[in-house]
Parts: C-alpha cells; sequence; structure tokens
C-alpha cells in the first residue's frame, strides 16, 4: 500500500497552504486550520509536521532540530518521517536546509531569505496566560485588548521586581497581534524582529498556524522601565566549543553535581569547534530590545 | 540500552522499535489473528472505530493487534490512517428508523409500537468470573433462532417522533444547513451542533463518561430520560450521477441514543408550552455506554447560561479528544532542556535577589499561576 507523497493527501495540504498564506498575509493572527492526525503523536511536533508536509517539494533538503540539537530522538523520529514520506534530503547543516523545523529553539546561524523556519507550538495563544476561554480571546485580538496581558505584567513586576515569564515570552507582532513566539528561551526572540526568513508557526492539537513574514517588527513586550531581558550565562563558554555567545545547555556532569555547559545548538557548535570566529550573523545585536517605533 | 537524547538517537530508536515487537510476541502461544480479534473482541473494536473515526472492523482489529490491545493507541493509528484518505462522498441523511435492529430498548415507556429487543446486553447478568473460558473449547453456542435480526431493512419508527406528534418534543429543524466536517473544515468555538456531535461521536469515552456524569451527579442538571437506544444494521447510501434514487453501498453497525431532559424551549420561563430537550448520542459498533454519554453531553452543552463544566462547550469539546489529549499529555517525556535552563535562570535570578533582601519570595509568579 503506498501513501501520498509527504503522507497527507493533497486535499488537506492544500487546506494547510490556505492557511498559510492568510497567516502570511496578517502576521501573528492565528489562523485556524484542519489539523489531521499523522503517524506522530499530537504534542510532538504535528503542527510543524503539517506544515513541513504541506511546503516539501521534491527538491527541498530538510533539517529538523529539537532542542537546538539534531540528533535529538524526536528530531531524528520527525526526519525520518520526512525523508520515508516525501523522499527530500535531509541536512543537519543549518545553511544547506531550505526548510527547517523546530522545537524550542531558533538556530544561532543567521537564516537567509531563501530558507523557512517551521516552529512546532504547543499553546498558540499568548493570551490563555490570562483568560482561558477562546471565545473571549478571539474578542481580545479583534479588538487589540491587551490590557489584561499587560496588567499581569505589571503585576508580576510588583510581586518580583522583574516579568518572570521564562520561555515563551509573548511578542506584539507588526504592532498588531500579540503572539506567542513558541516556547524558545528569551534568549531567541530578539531573532524573530526584522529577519530575512520566513517564520511560520504550526499548532497541530490547538489547530492554528500563524506567520512572521522577513522584515517585521516583532517586539518583546516589557517597559519603559523594566526593559525586556534575555537569559544570561554569566559569562560562562561552551566546553565543547568555547563560544560565550550561544544559549547553552546545562549538564550535570559528574555526581558530585559538578555542572557543565554545551551549545544547545548542536550545528552551530560543531561550526564553532572547526572555526572558532564563525559567525551567528543575525542582522542585530541580540541583547537589545526591539522597540516598537514612537508614532 | 542507554536513553541517549543528544547522539546515538538513531540506533536508540531502532532498538526500541524491535524490542517492541518482542514484546508484543513474547511467549509460546500463536500469533493472535485479526480475523480473531474481529470476533472476539467485539466491543474493542466498535470503540476503535468509533475514536479512529473510521469504520473498517479489520484495520481496527489490526491497530488493536499492533497497539497489544492499548485501545487509545489503536484509535491513534486508525485516525493516523484516516489522514491519509480522500473523501470522497458524503451521504444523504440517513434513516435510522430503517435500521436492521438487534437491539431497542425505550425507558420512557413499558412498551411501543415494535416491541422492545433486549438483544445482547451485559446488563442483566451477573458479573461473576466465568472460569469455563480460562479453557474454552468446542464450537460456538448457537443463537436463539427468534433474536437474530432479518436480512431486510425493516420500518420501526423512532419512539421520540410519537412524542413530537404530541408536542413534547421540539420539531427538528428542517432547514438545517450542510454538516460541518471537522476533518474538512477549520472549526472555532463557538462550533455549531453538526461539529459537536461530530467532536462527540469520536471523543474520548472514558473523557466523555466522565463528564457526562458530573452533569448527572449534580455538577449540571441532565437528569434524562431515554426515550429510545437502538442498535442495529444502518444502510448507507449515497448518490450516484445518472441515478435517479440513493443506492445502498452497504450497511454498518452502530447505535443510536435519543434522550430527554427538562430545559427545553418554554421550560422554565413560560413563554410556551414547555417541551422536553432532546440530547442526541450515535456511535459507530456496539456501545450503549458511548452513545448515552454523548446524547447527554450534547443535551447538556445546549444549556443557555452554562455554569457546570459539562455545559461548556469549550470545556467539553477541548479536553475529551482522546488522541489529542494523549499526545500532549506524553509528549512531557520529550527533553525540555532549553525551557528548563529558561526557567532556571529566573528562578535563580529570584533566588538570588530573595536571599540579597532577607525575603522569601511568597507571590507565585505569572508563569506559574493557571489562567
Amino acid at each position: 500500500m503506498r501513501y501520498t507523497f509527504a503522507f497527507l493527501d493533497e486535499q488537506s495540504k492544500r487546506s494547510v497552504r490556505r492557511a498559510l498564506l492568510k497567516a502570511v498575509a496578517i502576521p501573528g493572527y492565528q489562523v485556524p486550520f484542519v489539523s489531521r492526525e499523522l503517524p506522530i503523536s499530537y504534542g510532538w511536533g504535528t503542527g510543524g509536521i503539517q506544515v513541513t508536509c504541506a511546503l516539501l517539494g521534491p527538491n527541498d533538503i530538510v533539517k529538523v532540530i529539537d532542542q537546538g540539537a539534531d540528533d535529538s530522538v524526536n528530531a531524528l523520529n520527525i526526519k525520518r518521517f520526512f525523508a520515508r514520506t516525501a523522499d527530500v534530503f535531509t541536512t543537519t547543516l543549518t545553511r544547506e536546509a531550505t526548510i527547517i523545523q523546530t522545537r524550542h529553539r531558533i538556530p544561532e546561524e543567521c537564516l537567509t531569505a531563501s530558507q523557512i523556519l517551521v516552529l512546532q507550538v504547543p499553546y498558540p495563544e499568548p493570551l490563555r496566560l490570562v483568560e482561558p476561554r477562546e471565545t473571549e480571546t478571539n474578542r481580545m485580538h479583534a479588538e487589540g485588548d491587551y490590557g489584561r496581558m499587560y496588567v499581569a505584567l505589571y503585576e508580576d513586576i510588583v510581586r518580583h521586581g522583574e516579568i518572570t515569564l521564562p520561555w515563551q515570552y509573548p511578542t506584539l507582532v507588526n504592532g498588531r497581534y500579540l503572539m506567542s513566539p513558541s516556547p524558545i528561551p528569551r534568549f531567541d526572540n530578539p531573532k524573530l524582529h526584522m529577519a530575512e526568513c520566513l517564520f511560520l508557526f504550526g499548532a497541530g492539537r490547538e489547530k492554528r498556524v500563524y506567520a512572521i513574514p522577513p522584515h517585521t517588527a516583532v517586539e518583546s513586550l516589557a517597559f519603559d522601565d523594566y526593559p525586556f531581558r534575555a537569559e544570561s550565562f554569566h559569562g560562562r563558554r561552551c566546553e565543547r566549543c568555547g563560544s560565550t555567545d550561544t544559549y547553552l545547555d546545562e549538564v550535570i556532569a559528574d555526581v558530585s553535581g559538578r555542572r557543565s555547559h554545551q551549545c544547545s545548538d548542536t550545528a552551530f557548535c560543531l561550526q564553532r569547534q572547526a572555526n572558532p570566529a564563525h559567525p551567528r550573523g543575525w542582522g542585530h545585536d541580540l541583547t537589545s530590545v526591539p522597540r516598537k517605533e514612537e508614532t | 540500552m542507554g536513553y541517549v537524547a543528544v547522539c546515538g538517537g538513531e540506533n536508540a530508536i531502532r532498538s526500541s522499535e524491535t524490542l517492541l515487537q518482542f514484546y508484543r510476541r513474547r511467549g509460546e502461544t500463536d500469533s493472535i489473528q485479526v480475523q480473531q480479534i474481529v470476533e472476539q473482541m467485539r466491543l474493542a473494536v466498535d470503540r476503535v472505530m468509533a475514536e479512529g473515526s473510521l469504520y473498517d472492523p479489520t484495520l481496527a482489529a489490526l491497530a488493536i493487534k499492533q497497539a497489544e490491545g492499548d485501545l487509545v493507541e489503536a484509535a491513534f493509528l486508525v485516525r493516523a490512517y484516516r489522514s491519509t484518505l480522500p473523501r470522497l462522498q458524503t451521504t444523504p441523511l440517513l434513516r435510522t428508523s430503517g435500521m436492521r435492529l438487534i437491539r431497542r430498548i425505550s425507558a420512557a415507556f413499558k412498551d411501543v409500537p415494535g416491541g422492545q429487543i433486549l438483544g445482547p446486553t451485559r446488563d442483566y447478568t451477573q458479573r461473576l468470573l466465568d472460569f469455563s473460558l480460562l479453557d474454552e473449547r468446542g464450537p460456538a453456542p448457537q443463537p436463539p433462532r427468534a433474536a437474530l435480526p432479518g436480512d431486510a431493512p425493516e420500518e420501526t419508527e423512532r419512539v421520540s417522533e410519537y412524542l413530537r406528534r404530541e408536542g413534547l418534543l421540539p420539531e427538528p429543524s428542517r432547514d438545517a444547513p450542510v454538516p460541518v466536517d471537522i476533518t474538512r473544515a477549520p472549526v472555532s468555538f463557538p462550533m455549531p451542533r453538526s461539529a459537536r456531535l461530530q467532536h462527540l461521536a469520536r471523543g474520548d469515552e472514558g473523557g466523555m463518561l466522565a463528564l457526562a456524569y458530573s452533569s448527572m451527579r449534580g455538577f449540571g442538571n441532565v437528569h434524562p430520560t431515554v426515550a429510545e437506544l437502538r442498535v442495529g444494521y444502518l444502510p448507507v447510501r449515497i448518490t450516484v450521477p445518472g441515478l435517479p434514487e440513493p443506492v445502498v453501498i452497504g450497511e454498518i453497525l452502530a447505535t443510536e441514543v435519543e434522550l430527554m431532559a427538562r430545559g427545553g424551549r418554554g421550560d422554565g420561563d413560560g413563554s410556551d408550552a414547555p417541551q422536553f430537550g432532546l440530547g442526541y448520542g450515535f456511535a459507530l459498533g456496539h456501545n450503549d455506554r458511548r452513545a448515552i454519554c454523548m446524547a447527554i453531553l450534547d443535551r447538556s452543552m445546549m444549556t443557555e447560561q452554562p455554569s457546570a463544566p459539562a455545559e461548556d462547550q469549550e470545556f467539553v469539546l477541548s479536553h475529551i479528544e482522546g488522541i489529542e489529549a494523549q499526545g500532549f499529555t506524553n509528549h512531557w517525556k520529550l527533553p525540555h532542556y532549553v525551557d528548563f535552563q529558561s526557567e532556571l535562570d529566573q528562578f535563580r535570578a529570584r533566588r538570588a535577589a530573595a536571599s540579597a533582601s532577607h525575603e522569601e519570595p511568597v507571590a507565585p509568579s505569572i508563569a506559574e499561576v493557571p489562567a
């Protein structure tokens, strides 16, 4: 028995592409789509997989990462799925890939205008922090009524002295839609701002896709006197490549509980091991705070 | 075999798959044949067809075999397969009054035209373990002759029709819009009834049972009367271009429940002569419990001002979807190093600030407060 190219039947893939076109046209807006069951479980990247399946052509070169790593079991399993059902080439080299599917990270190496980053999304709704009901969050988005979100952040500052959201830090896209960047660390949020590449977000279980087209302003929520803060590694370096400017995974190195640190982006770490000067290349200072321009 | 998430993952996956095959067939017995599952695990097959949302007993049985009897996993396998199938046709409305009945009961009336048929049910059995099945041999027992359904469909009017004629139940809307197919069209809340019913028809039975039970027990107010529960073979018709009448392409075994509960139109506000509200349940295969749960939830979600969980369609429909729920629940086993590192960064900063100011952090952070 044969399956269709890239598994999903053609009607389903077309419906995903239609939703993606709408998503690109309205940056940051969550477009409902018909999410089909895949042979991989909901919650394991099915939104991203459906987006990738809808985009794949026979000449695409696909890279899949999970938590930044190419050889993490889930990334490997998803990559195997694409190779098996669409017979596409796969790679671990970031610059070689035409489509990169990722869970919880944006690669350290800057993506170009000819690349698409597909992010897997568990919770597409940034307002879920303050409102559980979709009927109500739909209204809040439609009216740009984000006051409760800012109040929640303000209350957080009053209690803790800073905004304590760790990952999945909410952003405002194109000055209009509040958007969850997926559970990427805050460290990666600035990469979304005015990028060259197209970002597509797929939430399979919640049946939503959304997009950040190239050259779109993406602002991480903050206040003038309480600016956005990315994770700090306090000058620690990767024990493999020596980098001090990448996102590091903390590893319990031995039974004494000693910690060591390694780049979360394994492909980038290998590049840096070969060439310590290998650039990240994202076009802006990663520690700066992208702000909406005053009008 | 170490679970090495960072490297060597490919080998780990392959070894794990091989191990699964080993565990599935360990021991000395013969491999279970799929046809045996179809014939002897009838109700498991029916549940997998319902939650898998595909009427195919052979594939459902195959999925049960492959999943080592994990019915949620089996339904998931069937659903995944279903994603590869194009939708070729939509049938005209099926008339369940034309079922070849194997079971039909009404809890509302002692006798109904067409009669009550108890059919195959464990309802009135004593649940004693039958030790003779430990080593069952010999041919299958013969059914009582009169108890098998006829070969031809017979018209048996539904009990609800009698109540409708009396005005106790509302007339079904004749200008009903084309039903939504939630597997083909994006849906969002609030959902039309056809989408709600489709959700319920494929929902996880355990989840539906819990929510339906909550409604009848006190978190909500559905105290239903089962107007009718019927199980039988339902002819499926399609329209073929060039033919004047729809043609029958086969039969499906199905369970249908119609139940009545108070709180229909005019019951309470006195604006009209009061009517009962009707809850509708339908399950592929034979599954009384599932169909009753569906009918109760259908009815409870019609409540205009939802106050209990089972009355709130966002709450019910988002959480009875078993294939989604099991996936997301299992996904917590995936690596979360990056997120946890981000949490640690926040947590250590807060701890440092707290010990610097000699204050205990007491208030929960925004990230910990459920909305």
